[in-house]
């Protein structure tokens, strides 16, 4: 059996396109049965928020996802797998994260899309902070016990 | 060593980055922090809370106990909330 290709991480300012990732972690492959895609939007939290700013350490952005990246290659049979997650402004529609799982069986798949996202929550260094419509100075969002509780799920 | 800070630890601190030398008695991350703690108002504010304060070495997360060896860079910062 062919060796699936490396993860594929980005941390980047610029946009993605979830339809071009996605042909380009299957092209010319056979192999793969399901591909699972999230993508993660900012929201506007019922009209008070403007954007957000992203705060990332660089290098261990990187260092940190592809360690759990790595982590759910050991855990699920997986084809394939492409990360991007970006950093600075990004406005109230826009998107911030892409995890795009391939395997050849949609359980696979699916698991590891959500390992994956509750994971990068909670161990990926980044920081949001808001910036409001009114322009009132924002808070720096802060870390959700529910995240911590469903990261733990997986130990 | 070099100790980096993020999110609203560097706001307080009023520093993205700096060169620190810790006495040797200063072994763990712990440690670190309480010694940093003393150096000032906007240290003490930015650790005042050391459940809310996580850390890494060499880009890697590293708990409070852990041993600072060394690492040539230590990173100071807010629960994360990426994704």
């Amino acid at each position: 059996m062919a060796q699936p290709p490396a993860p594929s991480v980005h941390v980047q300012a610029e946009d993605f396109d979830p339809g071009r990732e996605q042909a380009l972690l299957t092209r010319g492959r056979r192999d793969i049965g399901a591909l699972v895609s999230f993508v993660g939007l900012c929201r506007d939290e019922d009209g008070a928020l403007e954007s957000l700013e992203l705060e990332h350490y660089p290098g261990m952005a990187e260092a940190e996802i592809a360690r759990v990246a790595d982590q759910a290659f050991e855990r699920w049979p997986l084809q394939g797998l492409t990360i991007i997650h970006r950093f600075g402004r990004i406005r109230v529609g826009e998107r911030i994260v892409l995890v795009i799982v391939a395997a050849r069986r949609r359980a696979d798949a699916f698991a590891a899309a959500e390992f994956l996202m509750d994971y990068l929550k909670t161990r990926a260094p980044f920081w949001k902070k808001e910036r409001r419509v009114d322009g009132a100075a924002g808070d720096w969002v802060e870390a959700k016990s529910e995240d911590d509780a469903a990261t733990e799920r997986w130990r | 060593m070099k100790a980096l800070y993020f999110a609203w630890v560097r706001e307080r601190i009023g520093l993205a980055e700096e060169e620190i030398a810790p006495p040797g008695d200063v072994v763990t991350v712990r440690q670190l922090i309480d010694w940093l703690s003393a150096r000032g108002e906007g240290y003490a504010a930015a650790f005042a809370n050391p459940a809310t304060i996580r850390a890494a070495l060499d880009k890697t997360h590293a708990g409070p106990n852990a041993p600072i060896g060394a690492a040539r860079e230590i990173a100071f910062f807010p629960p994360m909330t990426g994704g």
